[in-house]
């Protein structure tokens, strides 16, 4: 079959004040019409920028050479009014962001028939129908109201969904969607691959799919292609890549990736109670609806309770907007809950002074999400590292903070010369690695991991999961392990406690979990993970959660698995769901069975 | 050349040592060429002002009749008259060395330039900051506070002050003060708002730091860099409200002067001597760069991701 797209020896470059940067070396791929090509890499492989210089759509500093054909049709070079005969309606493209690739001012109908009639005259009525007909088959609900409602109004999945209608009414024959689940939760992530999928076999349109993720290139590619530093290093059919891997880069991305079938073995084994988080509650207030309306109160955390013994990893698993940061925060004391108790080795937190609670810290400390931004941007690294002891132990002297600073720089895989970096001189792996020995230094007891590997290439993910696990056998320290990622979870944690809208709806041992989930919200969490292996990924039948998480706002949502006690009316104080213990250890939210 | 595993232990050891943001940026301050030369234009700028009375043999408010107005000996167009050996910048409408005038103008516009910064920076830089932080019902009750004193005219609060202390010298500085700081506080507020939020400052709470240290180790050295540049931008403004006042009568008084009143008396007979607009301006806008290059490097030394 002949390629649909072909490019052939593309190069970009770049011109920056450091000078060239060559981001794309001599690529050349071929995509036939009808075929996903999955195009993996870890960040700053040039994945992107491939397709954007095949589109024309490069910054201005950027120049690209060498040859992007489309049906034998040449695509570089050309003026933009030419290249606009494909761009846009022969050849689409789906941002990793759709808040930020959507128009705020314009309705979702509006920005539709703008791509529309843009390479299509119609009459409008007709327009007006075929975006009704595009945003269902996007399985947009309601889709005759969407069109009238403004991309904040719609959640990220929706917003994705809107992106993929507007990419497909003109009826491409390749679709460029360029890491369109990243920034989604998993159940949403599934739901899009879906779609994704469906539009290859009821359209026959071809799709590249960039990812950094080897699951969801796994199970909706035909071909892939790996990418690393601007070159392409392997390429093959799906099953070859994931199943013979010929080089090592490709080896070592499939190696990194945490899957959920894998046993960990986790050394620590847990010993006495630390920590006793009993009905902790954190609401905050929203603004009302009109100019004079009270603030109503969004129960971001609704009731939560657990005890982590020393040692113990506790995982804490949940999509956006469940509460799992809250609850980190809630937990060392830095929103003060409004209602519950947290005992810290018999000690309650919620009654003490701020300056004892300061002086507690010793014991408990943090890993932040973004690396980044929790290191102050003025402040070499060394210090930040020190911060820490010289707040906690204030009798040190300056040789010995030194030395300790050396030390935990050392075990966190840090070279101690770099005490005098900055973090923007650093990367996001080694700034991370600045955030674990910070957090560290003092030896705490516990420290909570927020979402501490999320914003990593696997590769470095990789690492730092076992940095964070040999720092815990070294030290046996407890962690709170949160995470939206259950493979990753699964790798460290003794227990496992899933959160929905700010409540428990499961906590068990992470074995009985993984093997054995009770709730239907696990359930689907589990089976929307996608695994790096194309066969299981072909044959997989999952269950898929209808729409979006609901609003929290509305006191009904936390009920979605038990509508059968649920009281139709989003004031109403609602039952609150019991924990049931079903096997020792295992507790279950009631809901409704299946 | 040392042998390299010498240097290397050196380098080593060095980066051993720790830097601070403060030692950092001294060294890139001393890095930027328009930074040193503004420091070095404005030093000297400052020590012919202290030592005004030694470098020339003129009194500041010796008048002498004889050389009213006349152009200095060197001036290469047509004036009335000349002044004589030693009047290295010509004489002023009574008759005295405009040189030395320029000189004690520069000991009090300097001295009010500052003193009024300073004295806004300090009260400004710990009200925004506290009101920032705090943040809630204390930052309203602070910032109407603020808004109430703006909306007081600026003129009539000076002539109230004159009024009630009688006029002197320091009330100048009060008064200049008392006004420049409310922007100052403004900004740092609005910069420590933004500050606050960010991640690594939650990051240092959990770390166990104490508010106070927050204060002093995260928010200022983040909030100092807009603060740095409207601290260089004050001066010349400081300077500029001196004329201003004393232009009024409300300021330096005879036979004291300042580079606004000798600017003011200057630009009256710029067409029949332009020598005495001349010399203040050029002195005054030499400071004024000085400052504002001084400023930029203070700025760029601060960010360490800067290039």
């Amino acid at each position: 079959m002949a390629a649909l797209l072909e490019i052939r020896d593309l190069d970009v470059h770049f011109a920056t004040p450091d000078g060239d940067i060559h981001a794309v070396k001599k690529v050349s791929l071929d995509i036939a019409e009808g075929t996903c090509l999955g195009v993996v890499g870890e960040s700053g492989s040039g994945k992107s920028q491939l397709f954007l210089a095949a589109m024309g759509l490069l910054a201005a500093n950027g120049r690209a050479s060498g040859s992007v054909r489309y049906r034998g049709q040449e695509l570089l070079g050309l003026e933009p009014a030419e290249l606009n005969q494909y761009r846009g309606s022969k050849i689409t493209m789906i941002f990793q962001d759709p808040l930020t690739s959507l128009t705020p001012h314009m309705t979702i109908g509006a920005q539709i028939r703008e791509a529309l009639t843009l390479h299509q005259k119609m009459p409008r009525q007709e327009a007006e129908r075929r975006i009704r007909e595009i945003l269902e088959y996007v399985r947009i609900p309601e889709a005759a109201r969407r069109m009238k409602q403004y991309p904040h109004e719609l959640s990220g999945g929706m917003r994705q969904r809107v992106m993929i209608a507007m990419a497909t009414i003109t009826g491409p024959d390749l679709v460029i969607a360029d890491e369109p689940t990243t920034a989604l939760d998993v159940t949403v992530q599934a739901q899009i691959l879906e779609i994704l999928r469906a539009l290859k076999t009821d359209k026959k349109t071809a799709t590249a799919l960039i990812s950094h993720d080897m699951g969801v290139i796994a199970g909706s590619a035909d071909q892939v292609q790996v990418m690393r530093h601007g070159e392409v290093v392997e390429r093959g059919a799906v099953d070859e890549i994931f199943y013979a891997p010929r080089h090592d880069y490709t080896k070592m991305l499939l190696g990194s990736m945490p899957r959920l079938d894998q046993e960990p073995d986790i050394a620590t084994s847990p010993g006495a109670t630390l920590l006793d988080v009993e009905d902790v509650q954190v609401s905050f207030p929203v603004k009302g609806d009109g100019f004079f309306a009270a603030p109503r109160m969004l129960r971001a955390v609704d009731g939560i309770s657990f005890t982590l013994r020393a040692g113990e990893t506790l995982g804490v698993v949940g999509e956006s907007g469940c509460g799992k940061s809250t609850l980190a925060r809630a937990v060392l004391q830095l929103i003060p809950p409004d209602n519950g108790h947290v005992v810290w080795l018999g000690r309650d937190l919620t009654v003490e002074k701020q300056d004892a609670i300061r002086r507690a810290r010793k014991g408990f400390q943090i890993v932040f999400q973004d690396p980044l931004a929790s290191l102050d941007p003025r402040m070499p690294v060394g210090v930040s590292i020190a911060e820490p002891l010289r707040a906690l132990e204030p009798s040190l002297s300056r040789a010995d903070i030194r030395a300790r600073v050396a030390a935990i720089m050392q075990k966190a895989g840090l070279d101690p010369a770099w005490i005098n970096r900055y973090p923007h001189e650093l990367s996001g792996g080694q700034n991370q690695r600045v955030g674990i020995a910070r957090a560290m230094i003092v030896q705490p007891k516990m420290v909570v991991c927020d979402e501490a590997v999320s914003a990593l290439d696997v590769s470095i993910q990789a690492q730092i999961v076992a940095l964070i696990k040999s720092l815990q056998a070294e030290t046996g320290m407890a962690m709170i392990f949160i995470s939206h990622d259950l493979s990753v979870v699964r790798q460290l944690s003794h227990r496992v406690m899933v959160l929905y809208l700010g409540r428990v709806v499961e906590m068990a041992v992470a074995d009985d979990l993984y093997r054995d989930p009770r709730h239907p919200y696990t359930r689907a969490l589990l089976s929307a993970v996608p695994a790096p292996d194309p066969k299981r990924e072909r044959a997989r039948k999952r269950t898929l959660l209808k729409g979006d998480l609901p609003s929290p706002l509305d006191s009904r949502a936390p009920l979605a698995f038990l509508k059968s006690r649920r009281i139709d009316d989003p004031q109403a104080e609602q039952y609150r769901p019991k924990l049931v213990e079903v096997s020792a250890g295992h507790f279950v939210a009631e809901h409704d069975p299946a | 050349m040392m042998p390299a595993a010498a240097r290397k232990a050196e380098t080593l050891e060095r980066a051993f040592a720790g830097r601070s943001l403060w030692a950092d940026a001294r060294a890139r301050l001393f890095r930027n060429k328009a930074a040193v030369t503004g420091m070095v234009v404005l030093g000297i700028v400052a020590m012919l002002a202290l030592f005004a009375p030694f470098v020339s043999r003129f009194a500041y408010d010796g008048i002498d009749y004889s050389i009213v107005t006349c152009a200095p000996d060197w001036w290469p167009f047509e004036a009335a008259c000349k002044a004589g050996p030693g009047h290295w910048f010509g004489t002023d409408s009574v008759g005295r060395d405009l040189f030395v005038r320029v000189l004690y103008g520069a000991r009090v516009s300097l001295a009010v330039g500052f003193v009024a910064t300073l004295v806004s920076l300090v009260i400004g830089v710990l009200y925004g900051a506290t009101a920032g932080y705090w943040g809630g019902r204390v930052d309203a009750l602070m910032m109407r506070v603020v808004d109430i004193l703006y909306s007081l005219p600026f003129i009539f609060f000076v002539i109230i002050l004159m009024v009630m202390f009688d006029r002197n010298f320091y009330l100048l500085f009060v008064a200049i003060g008392a006004v420049v700081w409310l922007t100052m506080a403004r900004i740092v507020r609005g910069q420590t708002l933004s500050a606050k939020q960010k991640e690594y400052i939650e990051a240092a709470r959990a770390a166990g730091v104490s508010p106070f240290g927050i204060i002093t180790r995260h928010i200022i050295p983040n909030v100092v860099g807009p603060v740095v540049v409207y601290v260089t931008l004050t001066v010349p403004d400081v300077i500029l409200i001196e004329s201003f006042l004393s232009f009024l009568g409300l300021g330096i008084q005879e036979p004291l002067t300042s580079w606004g009143v000798l600017i003011s008396d200057g630009a009256n007979i710029m067409e029949s001597a332009p020598w005495m607009l001349i010399f203040p301006a050029l002195f005054m806008a030499v400071t004024l760069f000085c400052f504002n290059f001084i400023g930029d490097g203070l700025r760029d030394a601060l960010d360490p991701k800067d290039h």
